[in-house]
């Protein structure tokens, strides 16, 4: 009880802090002076919350990166299983990707424009760029580090192939799936609301950035409000589905997920 | 019957197994004893179809032993069971494998289930069980499979003592109703000789088989004292 009321305290008085600094224009290096106060950003999220645009821009943005990060998660598991289980499709595979992997998905911003007939699938190429690379690395990984003994305990019930992919390798690499796409839907979250913002139409980031361009400060401050909690609410997801999924796991690694 | 005719196998340019000769009968149980790394595991997943041999001829009834067959089924020491699915859905994977109707399989690994004496726990996953009544689940998967062959690899090693005798004699009350053959491997020289009709003795490197020696009373009935130091002897001529 006590934990929770210094820590619901710590927030009031980060609150109130603000306040007091943007309120009485504190300009000591730090400009404050130009920020709005806590005041004005809840009068303005209060307006916002009132106009379809507010829920477009949130639904337009949602769209996109659950889009990209679902395209993401097929091909990422798929390649990463396809190359953990096999040294010949990993040194075909392999080297393009390696030579992409360390490259921001960010920076491919102008090649998305160029190589898409629209910004909307730019957009979501980039998301999708963004949350592959931390799944498929995840799940190769998680692949190559199986147990041999499952998959010869099903080879030698009969199994074959495609029945040691679907029973031991797909569900013994789920808790390293679900850490790769835990990262990826962190860093897809950047990707999205960063190529909004260059490149986009409607949308949280797209949203922040024009209003920072036309002086609305309190707009800002709301936009990167929504991106947070957007972004909270899909990790949120992720983690939960995972844990669903490898509830089987031992206590001690769970512990230390 | 099983026909294992100078059997090599070998990891790149170094040999394992050299000229190993082994008639093994329906229905018996055949126990490979000896030091630890010498062979005897390889022996066993060379049977099972997981490692090819470099030389040599292993066959089932007359017919070659290419790759690995729900008719050779391999018991792990440890955790050989899917960790992710219950004790029910483990003994179920090999009445999938095999095609058994969904229904049929639920009560067909219920029912093994409780051969094994573990009724009420087939909703458990393996890592709520201790380690013997894990083993026990394997036996009922392995069982479930039905095997003509059952490759055993040290599947009672790691339990105690206590436990170690409860599965021997769970193993024998099993066999005895449905005389599977059985290749049992392990280190314990009175577990060698109170399950094995017969008892091969590992060694030398390249590992070859020292010798085979017959127990004359074979899960108890009788004094074996006089076998059990002719496996010791063999085993103490190959350190």
């Amino acid at each position: 009880m006590r934990k929770h009321l210094l820590r619901g305290g710590s927030l009031v008085a980060a609150l109130l802090l603000w306040q007091l600094l943007t309120s009485l224009h504190v300009d000591f290096w730090l400009h404050f002076d130009r920020l709005p106060t806590v005041v004005d950003v809840a009068r303005d999220l209060g307006y916002q919350l009132q106009t379809p645009l507010y829920y477009r821009d949130l639904g337009d943005s949602l769209g996109r990166i659950l889009m990209g990060f679902a395209l993401a998660a097929l091909a990422g598991v798929a390649i990463g299983v396809a190359v953990g289980r096999s040294a010949l499709t990993g040194d075909i595979v392999s080297p393009p990707l390696e030579v992409l992997r360390p490259i921001p998905a960010i920076a491919m911003v102008p090649i998305a424009i160029l190589l898409f007939p629209s910004n909307e699938q730019g957009i979501v190429f980039i998301t999708f760029l963004a949350a592959f690379f931390p799944i498929m690395v995840s799940t190769r990984h998680a692949v190559a580090a199986l147990p041999v003994v499952w998959e010869e305990a099903v080879l030698t019930m009969g199994g074959n192939r495609r029945r040691v992919l679907w029973s031991v390798v797909l569900p013994g690499a789920l808790p390293g799936v679900f850490s790769g796409l835990s990262v990826g839907m962190g860093v897809a979250w950047i990707c999205v609301i960063s190529a909004e913002m260059i490149s986009g139409q409607y949308g949280v980031g797209y949203r922040t950035w024009q209003a920072y361009t036309v002086v609305d400060y309190p707009g800002v401050i709301v936009g990167m409000l929504s991106i947070g909690l957007l972004g909270f609410g899909s990790a949120a997801a992720v983690e939960l589905v995972g844990r669903r999924v490898t509830r089987w796991l031992p206590r001690e690694a769970e512990i230390a997920r | 019957m099983m026909l294992i005719e100078d059997l090599s196998v070998g990891y790149r340019e170094t040999s394992v197994l050299h000229g190993i000769d082994l008639k093994i009968e329906a229905g018996e149980i055949l126990v490979l004893v000896g030091g630890s790394g010498c062979g005897k595991s390889t022996v066993l997943r060379t049977l099972a179809g997981l490692h090819r041999p470099s030389g040599g001829a292993i066959t089932l009834d007359g017919r070659p032993i290419v790759r690995t067959s729900a008719e050779r089924a391999l018991v792990f020491q440890e955790d050989g069971l899917l960790p992710w699915r219950s004790v029910r859905r483990n003994v179920e994977l090999p009445l999938a494998i095999r095609g058994v109707p969904r229904i049929s399989r639920r009560s067909q690994a219920l029912s093994w289930i409780e051969r094994v004496g573990l009724d009420g726990y087939a909703d458990h996953l393996p890592r709520e069980l201790s380690g013997g009544m894990r083993q026990r689940v394997q036996l009922a998967r392995t069982l479930a499979s039905g095997p003509r062959v059952i490759l055993a690899d040290e599947p009672f090693g790691a339990l105690d003592a206590q436990t170690r005798r409860a599965m021997q004699l769970l193993l024998v009350d099993v066999w005895s109703q449905q005389p599977t053959t059985i290749v049992f491997v392990t280190h314990d020289v009175d577990e060698a000789v109170f399950l094995g009709d017969r008892v091969a003795v590992l060694g030398g490197r390249p590992t070859s088989i020292r010798s085979i020696v017959d127990v004359p009373f074979p899960r108890g009935g009788g004094d074996n004292s006089a076998a059990r130091a002719e496996i010791l002897a063999a085993l103490g001529s190959t350190q």
